[in-house]
């Protein structure tokens, strides 16, 4: 039983923009799904058309195997915490969070039982004959918590509920919010801009983008194995670095600018670079598939990537390296990528130094290394992570996009 | 203070030698002096015609005849309850009121619920046309009452309804409804739309969460709509005049002219004894209703 399953939805708004468009998704049985992607990319329509806060256009929504399109909220037995918290003002957090369980006609006894453990549960006890306005951020995001947790629903809708806290606080809820719900085993479904959110919290991440699913995976395949150039620009903090590439004859190397790259194995079969011989791709290179060549190891010169240092940031375990090479690098202006660099607001991105890097690729680097700002340094490229992207389309050249597992 | 940063800011610049302390605070208590002088008269001018209706309606009859001036000063040398006693127990004056507070309090009633409906309705429904619904409404609420006066009392008069305080209410509503729905709905689109959704998913129908939730959030304003509705009802003339005949039947504001009339004298003291009684519930009323119309009401709701 899939406690809810999308079955291409789409959701058109009367003034003509598709903001879902045939989303087909299911959530299994105590997952943490979590729906990941820039502003306006349809997430939060597709969250609250499960909610039934919003029509559904066109394919059915199902909860619990049931088709809800036609239910109202109430009907649908869900629970959703809300971006703004939406605690009642008027009431108690212990009114609050026994709000459903009030409407559901529950004795008051074991309204007030449940209301106890759910306190408890989120250490909200000495809370409990307190006002909203009287409670800190972190608490009225935990009474906006209870009040979901209190009724034992078929799924949990959760939208952007950490967005309002401090980034300490962020990074504490987020653990507790993944506890309790393993802890709870309901089915969830979680909405976030946020790619370090999505990577650490969900089981499976649906990244959207104007309305369309992208690519439907546990996190480590999403970034190991990015279906299309918005994926990997949008997952990973520094973003993958992405340069305009040419296959060579052979499909054995790629060059970059003036300077070559041996392809791996898997990249230089037939099936995955034939038609692309002589032509023109898209490389990808994670910051950490950039290493320091004058730290050792035997690279050769097929494995390695000249660039000139503009910028280092220390970060203590590590440096980030920002360097310039002599090749065209997308920008999140292009339109393939468009949205990627949104607001993904990590914790490395808050400490990331704007203008002077942003034209510059990204380089993960032992913290040993000695590479400093003005200096010309040769990185070590670890070729069998390479991304190889389709110029055109932006689909990845290893062709498994969207095989979200079972 | 303001006047401080002033002393501090250019003052300051334009002078080579620091000013002595002394001197500016001299300034600043002149400056505030100025001002709550300036208060204190605005003040006695607004409250004067209070004043002299209730230190009026606390003289005799006798006292009234003999005008101001004497004993019958400013601040009166004898002040009697007789007044007061007069309305009630020779002039019954008690009857006119029970109407009043009849007629007003169930015309703020159906204000508040039929209001409140619409209000939110076209606050939160995708209504067709609801543009032109509220621009209707709008223009309802503006029309002149006079205006309406004549038309009205050929209506109730084919219906029978003349003479009677019941239809009243009817009349009342036609120009508390417009105004209230309008105020409403205005207070409806400053409530997050999340509350009631949270509501709704929390397993409340739209009434509930309407009742529930939407409801004691917007308290101030139908607070507020509710003081305007028992304001207008409770204070109209126009339309009693128009409509009652039967002294019995007369509202308040309509009772109060009869009451100081006799054939040599006209009895300021007991005019004015009615209308500090007729003022009191609509004083308690903004009092008790000053304590809901908080502001920020929903603090705490949200982040």
């Amino acid at each position: 039983m899939a406690p809810l399953r999308f079955i291409d939805v789409s959701k058109v708004y009367p003034n003509g923009v598709e903001a879902v468009s045939h989303l087909t998704l299911d959530v299994e049985d105590g997952e943490f799904v979590v729906l990941v992607g820039p502003s306006g990319c349809g997430k939060t329509t597709a969250l609250r058309m499960v909610a039934g806060l919003e029509d559904v256009t066109d394919g059915e929504i199902e909860i619990g195997d049931r088709p809800v399109n036609d239910l109202t909220p109430r009907e649908r037995d869900i629970a959703m915490v809300f971006q703004n918290y939406a605690l009642y003002p008027h009431m108690t957090v212990a009114e609050n969070i026994g709000f459903s369980l009030l409407m559901q006609k529950l004795p008051k006894g074991e309204v007030d039982a449940k209301v106890e453990d759910a306190a408890r549960v989120l250490g909200l006890t000495e809370q409990l004959r307190r006002k909203p306005a009287q409670l800190s951020g972190g608490q009225r995001q935990r009474v906006a918590m209870g009040r979901a947790i209190v009724r034992e629903p078929a799924a949990f809708l959760m939208d952007e509920p950490l967005s309002n806290l401090d980034a300490k606080l962020r990074v504490h809820m987020r653990a507790e919010v993944s506890r309790l719900q393993r802890r709870l085993g309901v089915a969830t479904l979680y909405v976030t801009h946020d790619q370090v959110e999505a990577m650490t919290m969900g089981d499976r991440v649906a990244v959207m983008r104007t309305g369309k699913l992208q690519q439907y995976a546990p996190p480590k395949q999403l970034y190991d194995r990015p279906a299309n150039l918005f994926v990997a620009a949008f997952i990973g903090s520094p973003a993958m670095n992405l340069y305009q590439a040419t296959v060579d004859s052979e499909g054995r190397s790629i060059a970059l600018g003036n300077q070559t790259l041996a392809l791996p194995g898997e990249l230089a079969d037939e099936a995955v670079i034939g038609r692309y011989r002589g032509e023109r791709v898209v490389v990808g290179i994670r910051p950490e598939a950039l290493g320091d060549a004058a730290l050792g190891g035997h690279a050769s010169t097929s494995q390695r990537l000249q660039g000139t240092v503009d910028l280092v940031e220390e970060l203590g375990a590590e440096k980030l390296v920002h360097f310039r090479i002599d090749a065209e690098r997308l920008s999140t202006g292009d339109e393939r990528l468009a949205g990627a660099d949104d607001e993904t607001g990590g914790e490395l991105n808050t400490g990331e130094i704007g203008t002077a890097a942003a034209s510059a690729g990204v380089a993960r680097i032992a913290s040993r290394s000695e590479i400093a700002a003005g200096q010309e340094a040769a990185f070590m490229v670890d070729t069998t992570s390479l991304h190889l992207f389709d110029p055109d389309e932006g689909a990845s050249l290893r062709g498994e996009a969207r095989q979200p597992h079972s | 203070m303001s006047t401080e940063s002033a002393a501090t800011g250019p003052l300051a610049v334009s002078r080579p030698h620091r000013p002595g302390t002394r001197s500016r605070r001299v300034q600043r208590i002149v400056r505030e002096v100025c001002f709550y002088l300036a208060v204190l008269i605005v003040i006695l001018i607004a409250l004067f015609p209070f004043y002299w209706i209730l230190r009026t309606s606390l003289l005799s009859d006798q006292a009234v005849g003999q005008g101001v001036g004497g004993p019958n000063g400013i601040i009166p040398a004898h002040l009697t309850g007789s007044a007061y006693s007069e309305d009630f127990n020779q002039q019954g004056f008690l009857t006119p009121l029970i109407n009043s507070a009849i007629v007003a309090g169930l015309t703020t009633l159906i204000t508040i619920v039929v209001a409140t409906l619409a209000g939110y309705a076209l606050a939160r429904m995708p209504i067709r046309g609801a543009g032109a619904i509220l621009a209707f409404i709008l223009v309802a609420g503006f029309f002149p009452v006079l205006a309406m006066v004549g038309p009205l009392f050929l209506v109730l008069r084919n219906l029978g309804f003349l003479d009677s305080i019941w239809p009243l209410i009817i009349v009342y509503l036609v120009y508390t409804l417009p105004i209230a729905t309008y105020l409403l709905r205005n207070f409806f689109m400053q409530i997050p739309a999340d509350l009631e959704e949270a509501a709704l998913v929390d397993g409340a129908t739209r009434l509930v969460a309407l009742r529930r939730v939407v409801v004691p959030v917007a308290i101030p304003g139908v607070f507020t709509a509710g003081i305007i509705a028992f304001i207008l009802a409770w204070n109209d003339f126009a339309f009693a005049v128009s409509f009652l005949e039967t002294p019995s039947h007369f509202t308040a504001p309509l009772a109060i002219v009869n009451l100081g009339q006799s054939q040599f004298q006209v009895f300021y003291n007991r005019i004015d004894a009615a209308v500090v009684i007729i003022t009191i519930p609509v004083a308690l009323l903004v009092l008790f209703a000053q304590r809901r119309i908080v502001a920020g009401l929903t603090a705490g709701s949200f982040r």
